[in-house]
């Protein structure tokens, strides 16, 4: 296991003699990366950045004189409950006493907050965030007990294997000493850090394993929390910007006379990606976009339609594509096999449209880029606004704050709508704060895109029933060819991202053959909760449902033969099949369907009672168990089973995004459907007891509840749906 | 010049009396609580109350809220308001957040109204607030512990 260096901080602020009040103890795990290696700059954006190989005033956790402790979290808190699953960790080996800790966001700094599954990138993504983690900050928060121990041996007099540590609070029993965090907190930092740690015996768990409150609840239900949304600084525009109507038009004449007559406009200003109308607030800005004039060339726009795509997909699915995966030699099989059946499903083009649209504060000054942003992918993004500022990545200082849902979207290798807001604001007067809004309507058209994608699946059944043949040809487009990340994940022409959830097929077939095409489209695409397995596990879940009903067998035994040896899909799929009642007369137009799938090692299984009339589909009952490894908080586990299910159930019943001759036909909720209320199942959620090391919760929920729909609505009506959205007549 | 009352607090606005009042609020007042999010009343994230009745602001002209009393989730104090907010926290509704201030303005005014919410009323009263994280099933739950909530409180 790698190793890291834990420096302590705060010691050098204290021998360096500041003021008392800033006595106290911070601790950084400085992973082993030369100083002269590190990309960013360290520093709260804001302060002045010190010099390169010196240490930061930031860390994982600070303890002040009043006993908080407040933990720096490295990854974004989109909702998916990160700040408390972090500090959790922290907490846990330091012993705090949970009420005391806070949470803040970390600067942009890879050298210290790199994501330890993505190098020396510092983002979040993937549902790593704890995985990455379980260890580090844990390790982060007993190097601080053992030095507040070592703090409290030195001022007692007394032996520090006789001090314990409980909420907060260090304790001497033989002389009846106690002592606060915070009263502890100025010698701990004068301690020497310890060359190692010993981490608790999962036996003796307080935090980890609890459903203790989120940090970051109270915040948000009195209107608190900020947002980018919410950001304002002293003397700062806004922009709107009007963007072509199709991909590849451009401007050919701009009018900006209607614009610039309403009041509180300040400048019109042409950039890359359309024209910026920039003003004092938010309404004037899209009033003066609204009396815009602008002429465009679509001579060389995008001009196809969602039916032209899925049909050249069609014909392409005719012909072999790259290998994914190869077991036996399906070809072969499948020629001299006499029961066969095939099948082809399809899913559209997906917005994430996040609650809070698209939105990015910037000040540029002469050698400093600032910036507010529900950050999700800070080494890239600082890269890419360096880049077009001419200044180096550690001058970009970046203010993570809370996003207002993201699910993929703020994670783009293009830095798309923060690249746009720095063009507008460079042709600002130097230190002028601009924020950047995207209307509802400029999201819906925002691109970045989950893609259209098409799945031929073939199979051929044995004697008992089971396949011995199957083959998947995936065709759609590859998120990652021309991302810095396709050196890393595309391999022999193979998008990872588009394969996952195929090519890692559970189900045990003698002849398996997965191969993938990725044609090129201009509709920029971009991963969207759960990624390759929002159409690889409906595909592969619906798919398994039709060989087990050709077979005439039960969907649920039928898997779970194939599952035989994969212990960790099986107990997700009995848990909720137990849970579900699987197999109970379900009533007229009534159905149940399972259906179970991994994403980011983690296990998921759905079983969906739906009900049919009048060719309504309606979700009335959903029960989910998942494997996730050790469960840090399950409720905040339950809380993102309900959520992501309830994301992909949009996906399932109502979202869709369609090209008309180049244009999208969708623009804002009323014909981009999303869940609502009236349309959410009950819902309940077992989590399967577990000692392996923790995987993540934010995304393995999506892709299982369509095909899981999928199948229930077969049991209720006898038709096979085999396209997203399920529509019924 | 437009004189308004936001929770409790005057203000005198130099603004178009067709602005919304959404953003009014929040860039003019500076109270950042209420959220745009679809500038259509589609989603909810804007609710404030009009003299104790909910409206959309994303949609609600500034002039129209003059010589009425504005309410907004920093300002909410009802009784209800305080049950609802309870016990979101109880049942830790909260993902992101980002809609949650528009469904506690919602789901207290709810039970402004009605008391004793069934899951019909609930779904009612509530299908016009958007949440993209689904945090639906606790939302539904939490207004049923609030209702409880109010209904001790009165014993």
């Amino acid at each position: 296991m790698k190793t890291d260096h834990i420096v302590n901080i705060s010691r050098r602020r204290f021998i360096a003699g500041s003021a008392a009040s800033i006595a106290g103890l911070t601790l950084g795990i400085i992973p082993t990366v030369a100083a002269e290696q590190r990309e960013a700059g360290p520093g709260i954006a804001g302060q002045a950045p010190e010099t390169a190989g010196d240490f930061s005033p930031n860390a994982f956790l600070r303890i002040d004189g009043d006993g908080i402790v407040t933990v720096i979290s490295k990854h974004l808190e989109m909702g998916q409950g990160t700040y408390t699953g972090l500090a959790t960790l922290v907490a846990e080996e330091l012993e705090a006493d949970w009420e005391m800790v806070r949470v803040e966001g970390a600067p942009a700094d890879a050298a210290r907050y790199n994501n330890l599954f993505w190098g020396k990138a510092q983002g979040t993504g993937g549902s790593t965030a704890i995985a990455n983690s379980w260890e580090q900050m844990r390790r982060a928060g007993a190097a601080a007990r053992q030095m507040l121990i070592q703090a409290a041996a030195k001022q007692w007099q007394v032996a520090a294997g006789e001090i314990t540590v409980k909420s907060g609070v260090l304790s001497h029993a033989p002389s009846g000493r106690q002592a606060g965090f915070g009263e502890l907190a100025a010698l701990a930092a004068q301690q020497p850090v310890p060359e190692s740690v010993e981490l608790k015996d999962p036996k003796s768990f307080t935090l980890i394993g609890q459903r203790i409150p989120r940090k970051d609840s109270l915040e948000k239900i009195n209107g608190q929390a900020i947002f980018t949304q919410d950001v304002t600084l002293p003397g700062m525009l806004t922009a709107v910007v009007l963007h072509p109507p199709r991909l590849g038009a451009t401007v050919s004449k701009i009018d900006p006379k209607g614009a610039m007559a309403v009041k509180g406009v300040r400048e019109v200003i042409e950039i890359p990606s359309g024209v910026a109308v920039v003003a004092d607030d938010f309404w004037q800005a899209k009033l003066g976009r609204d009396a815009l004039s602008v002429t465009w060339d679509e001579s060389k726009a995008f001009a196809k339609s969602s039916e032209q795509i899925l049909d050249d997909y069609r014909q392409l699915a005719q012909k072999p594509g790259v290998a994914a995966r190869t077991e036996g030699s399906a070809a072969t099989a499948m020629a001299s096999a006499d029961d066969t059946i095939e099948a082809e499903y399809s899913v559209p083009f997906l917005s994430h449209s996040a609650m809070e649209p698209m939105n990015c504060v910037v000040r540029i000054d002469k050698e400093r880029c600032e910036v507010w942003n529900g950050e999700q992918m800070q080494t890239s993004d600082q890269h890419q606004i360096a880049g077009l500022l001419g200044l180096e990545p550690h001058q970009v200082h970046i203010n993570m704050l809370y996003a207002g849902g993201s699910f993929g979207r703020r994670a783009n290798p293009a830095a798309d709508y923060l690249l746009e807001t720095v063009h507008i604001a460079k042709a600002l007067k130097p230190g002028t704060p601009l924020k950047m809004v995207w209307t509802r309507e400029d999201d819906t058209h925002g691109g970045y895109y989950r893609p259209i994608y098409l799945h031929r699946m073939r199979a051929a059944l044995n004697d008992q029933g089971g396949p011995h043949v199957w083959q998947q040809r995936i065709v759609g487009q590859s998120i990652l060819k021309g991302t810095p990340f396709e050196s890393v994940m595309v391999k022999d022409g193979v998008d990872m991202t588009s394969v996952e959830g195929a090519a890692n097929l559970p189900y045990e077939i003698e002849h398996l053959q997965v191969d993938l095409h990725s044609p090129e489209l201009p509709v920029p695409v971009l991963w969207w909760r759960s990624v390759g397995s929002t159409h690889t596990a409906f595909a592969v879940e619906s798919f398994i449902d039709e060989l087990a009903v050709k077979a005439g067998q039960d969907p649920l035994a039928y898997r779970r033969k194939l599952l035989r040896n994969h212990p960790r899909h099986l107990g997700v799929l009995n848990l909720a099949a137990e849970k579900a009642g699987w197999g109970e007369p379900m009533g007229r137009n009534r159905g149940q369907g399972i259906a179970v799938h991994e994403s980011f090692n983690s296990y998921v299984a759905q079983v969906a009672e739906v009900s049919v009339r009048r060719n309504v589909i309606s979700v009335d009952r959903v029960v989910i168990a998942v494997d996730c490894g050790v469960a840090i908080n399950p409720d905040v586990i339950e809380a993102q089973m309900e959520g992501g299910m309830g994301f992909g159930l949009s996906a399932a019943l109502y979202s869709e995004l369609t090209f008309r001759e180049g244009r999208i036909e969708q623009s804002n909720f009323q014909d981009y459907r999303i869940l609502r209320i009236d349309q959410m199942p009950e819902v309940e959620v077992h989590i399967v007891a577990s000692a392996e090391p923790p995987t993540g919760v934010g995304e393995p929920a999506t892709p299982v509840i369509a095909p899981a729909v999928a199948n229930a609505v077969y049991a209720a009506t006898g038709k096979r749906l085999r396209q997203l959205p399920l529509r019924l007549g | 010049m437009l004189n308004l009352s936001i929770n409790g607090k005057r203000h005198a606005l130099d603004l178009d009396p067709q602005t919304p009042l959404l953003w009014a609020i929040r860039d003019h007042v500076g109270l950042t609580g209420t959220k745009y999010s679809c500038g259509i009343a589609q989603c909810g994230s804007c609710t404030v109350y009009l003299d104790g009745a909910p409206v959309r602001a994303c949609i609600t002209p500034v002039s129209d809220a003059v010589g009425k009393e504005v309410t907004t989730i920093e300002g909410l104090a009802t009784p209800a308001g305080q049950a609802v907010q309870a016990a979101w926290r109880e049942l830790e509704v909260v993902q992101c957040g980002y809609c949650q201030s528009g469904q506690i303005m919602s789901a207290a005014s709810l039970l402004q109204r009605n008391r004793k919410p069934t899951d019909a009323d609930i779904d009612q009263a509530m299908q016009g607030n958007l949440c993209r994280c689904a945090t639906y099933a606790r939302i539904r739950r939490a207004i049923k512990v609030a209702a409880d909530k109010l209904a001790g409180g009165a014993s």
